[in-house]
């Protein structure tokens, strides 16, 4: 697309037009946008124009694009697709908001999610769900379902996700995109709209690894906004992705092909593991056996970090407010209990119960030190490998309304919560298809590894064509 | 093991069937100020059970020992900017989202009343 623009073959004005008349006409099918910003949209494709003309601009100058929404954009609604935030008016823009309009992106709209990024469906949202633009009747995942769902489905040429269990990769996987978590700290989180602090990270959801690339050359650095941020050089996430795996030590994890996980996923894990041999990486095999532990680490952790996060919202400052109830206590606690979802506030309650006296430190402590050792196990294993290939998730996307029992609903996270608890980047690029539905990849590095595991998915995409694929809509 | 068998000890004075009790979903309900129906607290209490049984699992795990993580990454440390004025956000777009303001204030509750709430 990028090209297309500096060679002038299509003007950024076109490319948004044509991007908001395709959502026009499908996304209420769909449901991936909770707001859509024509007005934005084209002003900015104007001035984009502008600088194409002068022959300048960068890769993403034009290029139309979506953010999850919650991230702050400045006079534009922000809500967290919950009631509390509904109709918010951000004060300020995020600082990945502000670097892609630095960079001439076109805005579309804010994407679709959980509420609060509370979720592995997009069931939680409180407006809509997202359908997969597979097959309709199919959740794309969550938290972030609709910026999966909006680029599978071709309503934006890319999109901001935020992933804290898995928010980014599982989406992708069960949309058939690419989806990279990069290291936390990497992308700052200013303006991200708290759930759980320690574990929270923005990335790019995209058609193909280059774009991711591509996306993280723009936001990925240091901001002083952000106290998390990392204060690690700038680099060309481009630079090194044609040059192959031959000799890359690849590590494939058996605690990741067993139990609770489609045997069709496992078999397509291991054939894209062998197309990766063939490459020239060295295989061996890596057992982390504190894996499964990572779950039950992040549902204390998680939780445990928003019942605290999300105290600020008391109906004072901004946000839903129950005015019609009179006294301080019972009016806030009205206020809680209308503007919060039923998973929202099952989290907020988990946590403070985990964090709360006589259990902190059966519950809090005790995740915070397996932690530890899961962190430690990663460290070892990086140690010997350099990347790690798992599934990103354990099933293809199931169907709407078909997972109510939270336990379950959380095993959607089993692959891809390790790479938070741990902080190391992620990736999840297409590696096939079981009835017809996409399946994920999981590529994972060590801390700031992000060249590595996205050579790694270049490698491998470009001898696949999974990803040329698209959805029939 | 059987997962309630991973409990703390606070739990297991209960039965195994039932070891939260409605009351105490109630009170952590009131710390983090969610008001509920009955009918909520009692769903929760069940979906609480079988969330706490989820994460049971980690009291199998020996800690002795370990360090708790609190961030992930140790490139992170405390940070500190420089103590220099800058402009504050304007007053309105502060205000712009008050669900009730007076003035250039935003308008509360009554923080006391004849109740002591």
């Amino acid at each position: 697309m990028s090209d297309a623009l500096h060679a002038k073959e299509v003007s950024a004005s076109e490319l948004a037009d044509a991007h908001l008349t395709r959502i026009n006409k499908i996304d209420h099918r769909i449901g991936a946008y909770l707001t859509v910003t024509s007005d934005v949209a084209r002003d900015q494709a104007l001035v984009a124009d502008a600088t194409l003309a002068r022959g300048d601009g960068g890769a993403l100058t034009g290029v139309p694009m979506q953010l999850k929404d919650n991230m702050a954009t400045r006079g534009i609604p922000t809500t967290c697709a919950s009631l509390m935030l509904d109709g918010f008016l951000p004060p300020y823009d995020a600082t990945v908001t502000q670097v892609l309009a630095g960079e001439g992106a076109v805005l579309l709209g804010k994407g679709n999610m959980d509420e609060y990024a509370m979720g592995s469906s997009n069931e939680t949202s409180a407006y809509k769900p997202v359908h997969n633009p597979w097959e309709l009747n199919r959740v794309p995942g969550g938290s972030s379902g609709g910026p999966a769902a909006a680029v599978a489905a071709g309503l934006a040429a890319y999109s901001l996700g935020s992933d804290t269990g898995g928010s980014i990769r599982q989406p992708a996987s069960l949309c058939g995109i690419v989806g990279l978590k990069p290291t936390y700290g990497l992308v700052s989180r200013y303006g991200l709209v708290a759930f759980a602090s320690s574990l929270d990270q923005i990335g790019p959801l995209t058609r193909n690894v280059e774009d991711s690339a591509l996306v993280m050359n723009a936001i990925a650095g240091y901001d002083p906004h952000d106290s998390t941020s990392i204060q690690a050089d700038k680099i060309d996430y481009t630079a090194g992705l044609t040059h192959g795996v031959k000799g890359l030590r690849l590590g494939i994890v058996p605690e990741y092909l067993g139990d609770g996980i489609d045997p069709r996923i496992a078999d397509a894990t291991r054939e894209a593991v062998q197309q990766l041999e063939a490459l020239g990486a060295e295989v061996t095999e890596i057992s982390l056996p504190h894996s499964r532990a990572a779950l039950a680490v992040y549902y204390v952790l998680a939780p445990s970090e928003c019942s605290a996060n999300l105290a600020r919202y008391d109906g004072v400052k901004y946000g839903y407010s129950a005015q019609d109830i009179t006294g301080l206590m019972p009016a806030l606690e009205a206020t809680r209990e209308r503007g919060f979802g039923t998973e929202v506030k099952r989290r907020m309650i988990m946590g403070t119960y985990a964090l709360s006296a006589g259990y902190y430190d059966a519950y809090y402590k005790k995740a915070q030190q397996v932690r530890t050792l899961i962190r430690h196990e990663f460290d070892a294993a990086f140690a010997k490998v350099d990347v790690l290939v798992t599934p990103t998730a354990p099933t293809t996307a199931f169907k709407l309304g078909e997972i109510q029992d939270p336990v379950v609903m959380h095993a959607n996270d089993v692959c891809t919560v390790p790479a938070n608890i741990a902080g190391i980047p992620g990736i999840s690029v297409p590696c096939g298809f079981v009835d017809g539905l996409p399946v994920g990849l999981q590529i994972l590095g060590a801390h700031l590894n992000e060249a590595t595991i996205l050579r790694a998915a270049y490698a491998y995409e470009q001898t696949t064509e999974w990803h040329m694929q698209h959805p029939n809509l | 093991m059987a997962w309630h068998d991973t409990l703390p000890a606070a739990m297991t004075e209960l039965s195994h069937d039932q070891f939260l009790t409605t009351d105490e979903v109630r009170r952590v309900a009131t710390l983090c100020r969610i008001g509920l129906t009955d009918n909520e607290v009692e769903r929760l209490r069940g979906e609480m059970e079988s969330l706490i049984a989820e994460v049971s699992i980690l009291q199998a795990i020996d800690t002795t020992g370990v360090e708790p993580t609190g961030h992930a990454v140790e490139e992170v440390s405390t940070v500190m900017r420089d103590d220099t004025p800058v402009p504050s956000l304007p007053l309105e777009d502060i205000l712009l989202n008050a669900p009730r303001r007076e003035g250039d204030y935003f308008r509360v509750q009554a923080v006391m009343d004849d109740s002591g709430g």
